[in-house]
């Protein structure tokens, strides 16, 4: 008998990675230059969470999955307007900076009573999914705390792979050391998963599932809870791209036997 | 030019009143009861910092099913108190019982740094076991050290693409140390009296179970941390070749050759481990597990060999705690001409593989 589950997935937006990245000194702390500026995308393993919401959605009928997300509002519609084509969510906004350099507690705080304030939330039922890092901050705490908010103890980091049981069960394969998985079994809902890669390839934009999400994405963007990080008891004594530009020696001339005598000298050294 | 770093962010409360840390390493065993290298590493930087704090304490926490060796082959440490949750339950690495351990310890060594190692075990449960405190965790730090009485840490942001210093006036403090960012310590064995923490567990805390451990042959395993070198394939590897024919299969050949030979760490770009989901020829032993970069891992070698790849930014982010770097690349302009590489070598990688391979397998240079 298949489950039908609500599912949080908590993402945020990140700037593109291919853009160039330089920390600037602002009023409030650490900031990145023209960060309102940069073009942004989801934050890619929240990204992987969001899809596989969605694909487990797609087989346990009666499944309803939700989109937590705290950024600036502008650039989260933005970003909302290729994301709701992917997969089918409702969004829950906060209207909040998503920069690296704010506290994953107080991120957490407001995720997790943004999760609390759904209608109709059902803690029997409740997975909530993440990235099990962001690309921003790239700490790995905010889902735990979100958890722990939600007085969720069956929690799951750096996960591959989540399998629904006959049972009910979830079999669950998170990332350890050594590029090995650990394989869990849990007796089913509340869980919380924070996503790494997964199996699923990015779902193709799909114009009818963004008409769809956009009824809802555009009234939440209005009603987006404006979110103060205010970053307390942190401070920043420094925030610095690194020094390391190599001078690198290109060498075109040489053969093919040339080269690889000198790579291996080179790993033998 | 690198503009200057960012400096005197003011803090936005003033400084507390100084306080007499109790800085408490927090370990886990493993398999056997040993300690691993980076709960070494972990009590290294500890000792360090209470070696700069006045009138710190340092104190040792150990969970697992049994800790006593483990406390006994670091009794020789500066740690004046060893704590100890031990039991079956306490083997599993499970966010449950491990946050309800680390809790309890905490408690009773009243500690407001608590450091450990970052490994998957700690880091899925730290956050969450600082948030039961009241404190705050930082995690992936790379540095800590004392000025002026205060501690501060050293992490990076945006995937690597910029460090920054921070300090916290939050107690307990969880500082996640990186694992292969410290020296481990060599402080000696010896007999450590062990402090047993009790915590009772509800079967709340057990509805998890860890089944297993899902590993490829110890002769497929391709994922080799301590290596000294990581060997990274990019998409070209899968791409067609002069002769306009794709060479998968001499392709596959030539990297298990080479990492058989040098017992390298297997990395691999995005590109070319995402290809199997958009049904083109596959590399069958890459996983997203090799995956180094933006949305992969940033592992630690003294040597790094890139072949059949661009460089751009999102994978190269993967390559800070690279040492040394070289590439073979077709393309002179690619990402690691500029800066990324110490050497960039213009050449077609499939015929100098094949060469470092039977250089290598012939034992001569």
């Amino acid at each position: 008998m298949s489950t039908a589950y609500q599912i949080v997935v908590c993402g945020s937006i990140v700037p593109d990675p291919l853009q160039t990245l330089e920390p600037v000194a602002s009023p409030t702390g650490p900031a990145l230059k023209n960060e309102m500026m940069l073009p942004a995308v989801l934050d890619p393993w929240a990204g992987h969470a969001l899809y596989e919401a969605a694909n487990l959605a797609k087989n346990a009928p009666g499944t309803k999955v939700w989109l937590v997300s705290l950024g600036p509002k502008a650039k989260l519609q933005q970003v909302m307007m290729t994301v709701a084509q992917k997969v089918p969510f409702e969004l829950v906004a906060l209207d909040g900076s998503a920069s690296g350099f704010t506290d994953a507690t107080e991120t957490a705080a407001a995720l997790a009573e943004a999760i609390t304030a759904i209608p109709g939330l059902d803690k029997s039922k409740l997975l909530v999914f993440g990235g099990w890092e962001s690309a921003s901050r790239g700490a790995g705490a905010t889902m735990q705390i979100v958890g722990e908010r939600l007085g969720i103890v069956d929690q799951f980091q750096g996960v591959d792979q989540l399998t629904v049981n006959a049972d009910g069960s979830l079999e669950i394969l998170e990332r350890i050391e050594g590029g090995k998985h650990q394989v869990s079994k849990c007796a089913g809902a509340p869980a919380l998963l924070g996503w790494a890669t997964g199996n699923l390839p990015e779902p193709k934009n799909n114009p009818q599932v963004g008409m769809v999400n956009m009824r809802t994405v555009m009234p939440a963007l209005q009603k987006a809870k404006p979110t103060k990080l205010a970053g307390e008891g942190l401070a920043f004594a420094s925030v610095a791209l690194p020094k390391q530009l190599r001078e690198t020696q290109i060498v075109k001339d040489k053969s093919p036997d040339d080269i690889a005598k000198e790579i291996v000298e080179w790993i033998k050294k | 030019m690198l503009p200057s770093p960012i400096s005197g962010t003011p803090a936005r409360r003033p400084s507390p009143k100084k306080i007499m840390e109790t800085i408490l390493v927090l370990a886990h065993t493993e398999n056997g009861g040993a300690l691993a290298k980076s709960a070494r590493e972990a009590l290294h930087a500890a000792a360090t910092l209470h070696k700069s704090l006045a009138g710190s304490k340092l104190v040792v926490g150990l969970i697992g099913e049994n800790v006593q060796s483990a406390a006994n082959s670091i009794a020789a440490c500066p740690a004046i108190k060893y704590f100890g949750v031990t039991g079956a339950d306490f083997s599993q690495s499970r966010y449950a019982t491990d946050a309800a351990a680390a809790e309890a310890i905490c408690k009773a060594a009243q500690a407001t740094v608590v450091i450990a190692p970052a490994t998957s075990r700690w880091a899925r449960v730290l956050p969450g076991v600082a948030q039961r405190l009241g404190g705050r965790a930082d995690t992936h730090v790379t540095g800590a050290a004392v000025a002026d009485g205060k501690i501060s840490v050293n992490r990076w942001y945006y995937r690597q693409r910029m460090e920054g210093v921070s300090t916290r006036t939050q107690r307990p403090w969880f500082i996640g140390i990186d694992p292969g960012s410290q020296t481990p310590c060599e402080c000696g064995a010896g007999t450590a009296a062990v402090e047993m923490v009790a915590v009772n567990l509800t079967d709340a805390s057990k509805r998890t179970t860890v089944i297993g451990i899902r590993e490829p042959k110890a002769d497929a395993q391709t994922i080799r941390p301590d290596a000294q070198l990581l060997f990274v394939t990019g998409a070209g590897w899968t791409k067609k070749q002069a002769d306009g024919q794709t060479h998968v299969p001499e392709a596959e050949k030539l990297i298990l050759g080479f990492l058989k030979q040098s017992r390298a760490s297997l990395g691999s770009s995005k590109s070319l481990v995402d290809l199997g989901g958009e049904g083109q020829a596959v590399l069958p032993f890459l996983s997203h597990l090799n995956q180094v970069g933006q949305t992969g891992a940033t592992p630690r070698h003294a040597k790094g060999l890139s072949t059949c790849c661009h460089g751009e930014e999102p994978h190269t982010v993967g390559w800070r705690f690279i040492g040394e770097r070289r590439a073979v690349n077709l393309d002179p302009n690619c990402g690691w001409a500029r800066g990324k590489a110490d050497v960039l070598y213009i050449a077609d990688a499939f015929k100098v593989i094949a060469k470092v391979n039977e250089l290598l397998a012939g034992g001569k240079t």
